[in-house]
């Protein structure tokens, strides 16, 4: 699955323009979550019969970037979109949220100053946690804030990877929205670039209205002790896996709970994995096997916190732990250096 | 300052970012002081002493607003009531905690003796099944207030069943659509309605309220005219048959929160829609616009919106010439704040005769240059041109422009970050 999921990329960043190249390195957006493309995610995967350099079939219909949400397409594209429950696909593949001028598409002008340095600089200098985001409310019923004597405006990921350059290009559309072919190619690695670019003091919303909201929730897990309104879904991929799950954290009440879970889910996943330990199909993997796989050396669980860090799962009491987790991580205890020593020492040992 | 003030008849602690230190604030009112018409903390974070809350509001008998914070209880609530049945605005606490029967029954009944009760705020963390102790109160209700309770849409469609008389309404977008629809059914008097988002910022789920509800409102609702609308997908079309309904709008702020957005179903841009806004509401004096823009919006505003005084863009228009129509044609303009947009100097100095008529203008992340500044202040000394730049971007770069026409001279407060020209 892994060298499939590389090539996949590699095509796809070697396919794209350099203005979009520029354009996204600078940014420094990565995609943080994949759908693994080109496989699976479109039911009609064989629709466009293209093939790409790889041989691999690629529904460029499907991955071709329109501008509108998921369910409101045309009628084509339904089914498409049936894999999707949540109908997040289209929505993700859309929007080049980042409003700095050189992804302005959406108005196809030329007298745009591609600001390409600007907003690297602005993602660079401005990395702010949700909180901090929608600004210094102190204006009274603007729609956007006022600047005063502290606003801050910047393009900010919500947390800008850290995951380095081998991942995803977002389908920032640097040049006008005209053209959808290059865009296609782009998509083709990242028709679900599921980490939207969080903009700075957009949606124009007062802070004090999203810090109530954000403590309301708190508030309702504490008071009645189970789930709060809305759920907590969180995206969990796994090094090696083809495609990533989804858990609701409102769902578990303890570590204990989710890793349960989690072995569950992704039990199908290590069957497979046998092979990259040099076993290939022998061994047969019983729960109790994936259990030492996922506690022992193997694996580590971690997750993204909201400060774009990833972290060891366990260390802080579980509320705490749901507040902050964004997404999880099901990683090799190889790529957890730093992260989980014992898992390391372990694995070190059975070597 | 509470002890200093023996005649004070407000206290007024507006929404804000407090640095709630707690205290006992509340204790500083002597038995003595019976004249508080006012009292809103809604918006401090900290417990406080209920007794002295309760002794406080038993004496001011002229009490008419009390916006409570969310540590007072529901069952406190009703001890306050008890003892206030005048007022005229409430501000619940939080509304969520478990209730005995008995103790239902005994909020129910508090609140229905507050007849001249016709403004309702807080109901914090609302459970559902606590709504209907409200009812009796609803029947003379002119403004809802439910921004901080996800309400689920079955849940305000019976609340709203009982609320025939609201004129304002404000609530999450928990409420969806079918809520909206709700509103239309129920509240024909209805003048102005904001729909805020729960999960503003979470890309993982939508829900939320689209344009069918706005559009449900607007049947049922020809009274509207002031909205505030945040949603995730909006068409030309909705918004032009909106405002067939309801051409009266002063206020029209719609919020398509993904930047950019294009109609969902024709793929178009927004500019028809705000095109339908100015084109049939001669009265508008305040618009919001978002989603895909091109300049063709602006000039529709420039030539018909000519009553509009405040004006905010983000993520629109497609060169200099849209913000040329809006300083050229919107001659009551004063406010303007435009962030993310295509416009330069050109656009900015078009609007060099204007400035001085308005209260400010506010541009950031747009194409304007220092030198595009310099020019407009040099040529306009009776305005202050500030520029704000930020970390490691060009020099050349006017990052944030604040424009505004003062007489005393550039401010001397200000951090070193802004420069004024």
């Amino acid at each position: 699955m892994s060298p499939l999921l590389l090539g996949v990329e590699e095509e796809g960043q070697s396919r794209v323009s350099s203005s979009s190249v520029e354009c996204i390195s600078q940014n420094g957006l990565g995609i943080r979550e994949w759908n693994y493309l080109g496989l699976s995610d479109f039911c009609s995967v064989d629709s466009s019969g293209v093939l790409d350099d790889n041989g691999n079939n690629l529904n460029l219909k499907a991955t071709e970037l329109r501008l509108g949400l998921p369910g409101s397409q045309s009628p084509e594209r339904e089914t498409e979109l049936c894999f999707l429950n949540s109908g997040k696909l289209d929505e993700k593949t859309l929007f080049p949220l980042l409003p700095s001028k050189d992804v302005i598409c959406s108005s196809s002008q030329k007298s745009v100053v591609t600001g390409n340095k600007r907003g690297f600089s602005e993602v660079k200098g401005a990395i702010y946690t949700e909180k901090k985001w929608v600004g210094s409310g102190a204006v009274p019923d603007s729609q956007f804030l006022q600047p005063v004597s502290h606003g801050k405006y910047s393009v900010a990921q919500a947390s800008v990877k850290k995951d380095g350059p081998a991942n995803e290009i977002q389908e920032q559309p640097c040049t006008s929205n005209g053209t959808k072919v290059n865009r296609t190619d782009i998509s083709n690695n990242s028709s679900a670039p599921t980490a939207k670019a969080q903009v700075v003091g957009w949606p124009p919303i007062r802070s004090f209205r999203t810090k109530t909201l954000t403590t309301s929730s708190k508030n309702n897990d504490e008071v009645d002790g189970k789930p709060g309104p809305g759920t907590l879904f969180v995206k969990v991929s796994m090094d090696g896996a083809p495609y990533l799950r989804k858990v609701d954290l409102r769902m578990y009440s303890t570590y204990q709970e989710l890793s349960s879970a989690l072995e569950k889910m992704f039990s199908c996943f290590t069957l497979g994995q046998c092979g990259a330990h040099g076993t290939p199909g022998k061994e047969i993997l019983s729960e109790s096997k994936l259990k030492d796989l996922l506690h022992g050396s193997e694996y580590v669980l971690t997750y993204e916190d909201k400060d774009g860090d990833w972290m060891l799962v366990g260390d802080v009491p579980w509320e705490m732990f749901i507040e902050t987790c964004r997404r999880l991580k099901i990683m090799k205890s190889a790529d957890a250096i730093g992260l989980a020593p014992k898992a390391m020492d372990k694995s070190k040992k059975d070597c | 300052m509470i002890e200093e003030e023996m005649n004070l008849t407000e206290l007024d602690i507006q929404e804000n970012g407090i640095d709630d230190k707690g205290g006992s604030w509340l204790s500083c009112f002597p038995e003595s002081f019976t004249s508080l018409e006012v009292l809103n903390f809604a918006n401090l974070s900290s417990d406080i002493n209920f007794d002295a809350l309760e002794r406080l509001v038993g004496r001011c008998k002229s009490m008419r607003v009390l916006k409570l914070n969310r540590s007072v209880s529901l069952e406190q609530l009703q001890r306050l009531l008890v003892n206030a049945p005048q007022l005229a605005e409430l501000g619940t606490g939080s509304f969520s905690e478990e209730l005995t029967f008995r103790q239902y029954v005994e909020l129910e009944s508090a609140l229905s003796n507050c007849q001249n009760m016709h403004t309702l705020y807080g109901l914090w963390d609302a459970k559902g099944i606590y709504l209907p102790a409200l009812y009796p109160v609803c029947t003379h209700l002119t403004f809802l207030n439910l921004s901080y309770a996800a309400l689920r849409s079955d849940e305000l469609a019976k609340l709203l069943a009982h609320c025939p008389r609201l004129k304002r309404l404000w609530v999450l977008d928990t409420v969806e659509d079918k809520g909206l629809e709700a509103v239309g059914l129920n509240c024909p008097l209805l003048e102005e309605l904001r729909v805020f988002p729960a999960d503003p910022f979470d890309e993982e789920i939508i829900h939320g309220v689209t344009e069918a509800g706005f559009v449900a409102v607007s049947f049922g609702c020809p009274r509207l005219h002031y909205v505030l609308y945040f949603c995730r997908q909006m068409t030309n079309a909705a918004v032009a048959t909106i405002v067939q309904n309801c051409p009266d709008f002063t206020h029209f702020r719609l919020c398509i929160m993904n930047p950019g957005q294009p109609d969902y179903i024709t793929n178009e841009p927004m500019d028809e829609a705000f095109g339908a806004v100015v084109k049939t509401c001669t009265k508008l004096q305040r618009l919001s616009v978002s989603g895909r823009l091109t300049d063709l919006t602006f000039e529709y505003i420039g030539r018909y919106a000519k009553n509009l005084e405040t004006l905010s863009v983000a993520f629109a228009g497609s060169s200099d010439w849209g913000m040329q129509c809006v300083m050229g044609g919107c001659s009551k303009l004063r406010k303007l704040e435009i962030r993310d947009c295509p416009f330069g100097n050109a656009a900015l100095l078009s609007g060099l005769e204007k400035y001085e008529s308005m209260r400010s203008l506010w541009m950031s992340a747009c194409n304007v240059t220092m030198n595009g500044c310099r020019l407009l202040a040099r040529e306009m000394p009776r305005l202050n041109v500030e520029v704000m730049k930020e970390d490691g971007s060009d020099d050349s770069q006017a990052d944030k422009v604040y424009v505004y026409r003062s007489i005393a001279g550039p401010r001397r407060d200000a951090p070193p970050s802004v420069l004024t020209l």
